[in-house]
């Protein structure tokens, strides 16, 4: 049987590569899809210890987890199409209004 | 079984993050997604895994889609200063070193091991449905405000501006 730390490992892997996309790329939808892939990685690691601890509290976390990363994802694209309207890109850099 | 979705899932990652298109992203997001999906299955949460590819495979990834689409991008994703490359690597470095602590708490802690005998129906919809509306009946109807909340702001941001 796989041993628990191997899935939080696997987890803390995909939520790395989820922040280093975040800070390296500057597409506003690629550092979206980054951010989704973090929510997941932690995702996983809740159902790893709800399955472990024999406990299934993990579960209703990950469903709360998927509601707030829809909400988020509708309301993100929709920011993201009101800003291409505005400005005619997605590149975070070129975003610099509030910067000061 | 493990191993070989959780290969696939670091891979297509990697390759999303490194990908220059963006419908080329999320491709192998999905890919990741349905990899995620696998080890629901894996860990007997059947519902989630359901849910994930449901709610994520399917909705999310083609509102990215659609967005994509939509927005049809010029790549320009060209070449960037010395002190913006300096401030990416002191970013990578410092994401690197919380997972190295990450991967160290892990080894170094105790881990509770699997308990064979679970509970009766672990995982299946009727388990946590129960679960769901009694014990967290109230975050389930806030999340439901949650989302009334993230309509009506989608469709305000989204919409055009009638002048």
């Amino acid at each position: 049987m796989v041993p628990l730390s191997h899935y939080l490992i696997l987890s803390a892997i995909l939520f790395t590569i989820g922040a280093v996309g975040v800070f390296t790329r500057r597409n506003a939808l690629i550092i979206y899809m980054c951010i989704e892939l973090m929510l997941n990685a932690v995702n996983l690691t809740f159902i790893a210890f709800s399955k472990f601890l024999n406990n299934m509290d993990g579960h209703i976390f990950t469903f709360m987890i998927m509601t707030v990363a829809a909400a988020e994802a509708a309301v993100g694209l929709a920011i993201i199409l009101a800003i291409f309207r505005n400005r005619e890109t997605v590149n975070v850099d070129d975003i610099n209004l509030m910067k000061g | 079984m493990f191993y070989i979705i959780g290969g696939v899932a670091v891979l297509s990652a990697l390759i999303m993050v490194t990908n220059k298109k963006p419908v080329s992203a999320a491709m192998s997001l999905i890919v990741t997604m349905l990899c995620l999906a696998g080890m629901y299955v894996l860990l007997d949460a059947h519902l989630i895994a359901a849910l994930q590819i449901i709610v994520y495979a399917g909705a999310i990834m083609v509102l990215f889609l659609f967005v994509i689409m939509l927005l049809n991008i010029q790549e320009k994703e060209g070449r960037l200063s010395g002190h913006k490359i300096f401030l990416q690597f002191a970013w990578i470095m410092l994401v690197g070193y919380i997972f190295i602590s990450m991967v160290k708490l892990i080894g170094g802690g105790s881990l509770p091991a699997r308990i064979e005998e679970s509970i009766n129906g672990f995982g299946t919809t009727k388990a946590v449905g129960e679960i769901l509306f009694t014990d967290f009946l109230l975050p389930f109807e806030i999340a439901s405000i949650l989302l009334l909340a993230a309509i009506v702001g989608a469709v305000i941001l989204a919409k055009q501006r009638v002048d």
